[in-house]
């Protein structure tokens, strides 16, 4: 084994200049779109009252759980002690610091009142899960940070797994904050459901493993680096773990909801007659983030071919969205049950005549202002690579450092 | 020089006669000027300037058999009360996406049983719980409870991130979607808020009975609202709580709700 080495991102300074401009151009667009939602009022967003969180919040809570699955690959190696996935540490937590910072961005972007955030970091409410988030969120950069010192500084090495420790743990209270966020809401059916904090830890574990995976396979093509067939497995097969594990969690979270006929209008609609939202979870959720990906992931051919991962990878984040949206925007789109047993057949404030579903159309605005979370985080990372040593100059397979199963597996190999 | 200073002693001799002339007019352009709008503002201020205590709790009764399909006096005189008929579409909306859009304090729907086919009308408003879950996950604050019962939002902390709206079991709060003109002294409103029903707490501050749902409804004749303290066992809601059955919405949820409704 080779000692690990850290370079600097070495593309052609057009490409580098490039591919900051286009992202500067979205963070602009992404600007813009903020400043007229914020002049003329969210009248000009699809969100009504009844679906209060839209599009920009699918964006947003997907780049924070996305975050703390990032650096999941750092844990890997300093809380499990495997040491093949030492090298990817920096990069992890380079991610997981970006995407939080692009998340949060978008979240503040949408406020009714932007300009009073001073008031949400003066006024706490202990009772509110949110009001713990903004301290869950600012203490996970926080330790991202003094964690990467101890990954990347020789002073700091010595603190390198306790303050690993920490980052996992808070990592994982992290997004269960996150997902609690809906689960501890009793007011509407989809919600109210505890299973919903550890679907977004496990969620969360293949969000950020999916985007870390292209960033990283992405930099190195460009930059004529090397990944090794070894390491190229471990990831492929610990991210078809983690969708096969989102699967899962989905299956219990509709088999318990099933269970109980209280929540069967809620299941039969959004399994087979919410129209866009149904579209979503089977073809998007399912289908796309789920199905597909494990196909590629487990498939003995094309399983071996960078491409087909890349595409796997896509195709997690793409379904990842759609998740997202399923949980964001079909939970608030299905009416509340307020009278059970009886039909609504006139309101003057969508109560859901007739059971109609709440409608919700995205608008440009909306999506341009979640692209540019998407860019805040990306232009955080291509920064970071380009101007310090965060990337590992080669991941060969003669470069990365043997696990103690591959370890076994040869003494294993050995006649007796 | 001299001569000047002398000048100066004489001028600011002390005249008693002069001084006690202009005390006697001060002390009667004071009397005469400010003193009405002391007592005013003394006499006028005694109830809003007491702390509001929790030995009330208000809180309304629907009686649904006497609330009239097709009538929405409570509605209008909410709009009015309230001054949400002051805010108007922007021009460029859709008139149906407005219709998603524009704030609702109080609505009336429509019910019917499936099994029996029994039609209920009534109005639905923030149902002011005892243990309101906008008050729970609000993260600043700005939805709160105050000791006489009447759950609702300060509009200087509310930074519009409406995750009470995702908290409501009862849809009951709006979020002000468009720019508000012409709003009212009593009713300050804002664009990028949430807000919602407050049992028209500026009547409450000025120690007036009732609210503009209740006098509305009355005033069509059908008395389908009663507005009291619940804690007060003399009070009309109580005696008729106490008299007929009545039922919380979403009881399940075990929210101590200030409305009650009678025949859902």
């Amino acid at each position: 084994m080779k000692r690990i080495v850290y370079r600097e991102w070495r593309i052609p300074p057009t490409q580098f200049w490039s591919t900051l401009g286009i992202l500067a151009a979205m963070v602009g667009m992404a600007t813009l779109a903020f400043g007229y939602m914020e002049h003329t009022g969210h009248w000009v967003s699809g969100m009504n009252n009844s679906v209060v969180w839209g599009t920009p919040h699918v964006f947003a809570v997907f780049l924070i759980i996305a975050a703390s699955g990032a650096l999941n690959i750092a844990s890997i190696s300093t809380v499990f002690h495997k040491p093949m996935y030492k090298p990817l540490g920096r990069l992890s937590g380079l991610l997981a610091a970006a995407m939080l910072m692009g998340g949060l961005l978008v979240l503040v972007m949408d406020l009714g009142r932007p300009e009073r955030l001073i008031v949400a970091m003066t006024n706490y409410n202990f009772s509110s899960i949110f009001a713990w988030n903004i301290f869950l969120y600012t203490g996970f950069l926080i330790i991202v940070i003094a964690y990467l010192w101890t990954m990347a500084d020789r002073q700091g090495a010595a603190f390198n797994r306790p303050v690993g420790l920490i980052a996992f743990l808070w990592r994982l209270a992290l997004t269960t904050g996150t997902g609690s966020i809906f689960g501890f809401l009793v007011a509407r059916q989809a919600y109210d459901a505890a299973i919903l904090a550890p679907f977004f830890v496990v969620i969360s574990f293949a969000y950020g493993l999916a985007v870390f995976m292209l960033v990283l396979m992405y930099a190195f093509d460009e930059d004529n680096r090397p990944i090794g067939e070894k390491i190229m497995r471990r990831l492929k097969n610990l991210l078809g773990l983690f969708v096969a594990g989102g699967l899962y969690f989905t299956l219990i979270y509709h088999l318990t909801n099933l269970y109980g006929a209280k929540n069967d209008g809620f299941e039969l609609w959004l399994l087979t007659n919410g129209g866009m939202h149904t579209f979503m979870f089977w073809v998007g959720s399912v289908l796309i983030g789920g199905l597909l990906p494990l196909g590629i992931i487990y498939h003995p051919e094309l399983s071996k071919e960078r491409n087909w991962i890349m595409t796997a990878c896509g195709l997690v984040i793409i379904g990842g969205l759609a998740t997202m949206s399923v949980v964001i925007i079909g939970s608030q789109a299905y009416p509340i049950q307020m009278f059970p047993g009886q039909t609504i057949l006139e309101s003057g404030f969508f109560d859901g005549v007739n059971g109609a579903a709440a409608p919700y159309h995205p608008t440009i605005p909306e999506l341009l202002l979640g692209l540019g979370g998407v860019a805040v985080s990306l232009i955080i990372t291509v920064v970071g690579v380009r101007v310090l040593q965060f990337l590992p100059e080669s991941l060969a397979d003669d470069v990365v450092a043997l696990d103690e199963e591959l370890l076994r597996e040869e003494a294993f190999a050995k006649p007796a | 020089m001299e001569k000047v200073i002398d000048m100066k002693d004489e001028n600011d001799a002390i005249n008693p006669q002069r001084r006690a002339f202009l005390g006697v007019a001060a002390g009667v352009t004071a009397a005469v000027t400010v003193a009405p709008g002391v007592l005013l503002h003394t006499v006028d201020a005694a109830p809003r300037a007491e702390p509001v205590t929790s030995d009330v709790r208000w809180g309304l009764l629907i009686d649904t058999a006497k609330c009239v399909d097709g009538c929405s006096a409570c509605v209008d005189a909410c709009h009015h009360e309230n001054g949400l008929n002051l805010q108007t579409m922007p021009a460029e909306q859709a008139v149906k996406k407005w219709e998603t859009q524009k704030p609702a304090w109080v609505r009336k729907v429509k019910l019917q049983d499936n099994q029996t086919g029994r039609m209920t009308t009534l109005p639905l408003m923030c149902q002011h719980c005892d243990d309101p879950p906008c008050v729970d996950v609000c993260p600043t604050g700005a939805s709160f409870k105050r000791a006489d019962g009447i759950v609702m939002v300060d509009r200087h902390l509310c930074i519009g991130c409406r995750y009470c709206m995702m908290a409501c079991p009862y849809k009951a709060r709006s979020f002000i979607h468009s720019d508000v003109h012409g709003q009212l002294t009593s009713v300050p409103r804002g664009k990028g808020c949430v807000e919602s029903c407050n049992l028209c707490v500026q009547r409450r501050d000025f120690g007036q009975e009732s609210t503009a749902c209740v006098d509305a409804c009355a005033a069509e004749g059908h008395h389908a609202i009663v507005f009291g303290d619940l804690k007060d066992p003399d009070s009309t809601i109580c005696k008729l709580l106490n008299e007929m059955p009545s039922r919380q919405l979403r009881e399940d949820l075990v929210l101590n709700t200030g409305v009650r409704y009678s025949g859902v």
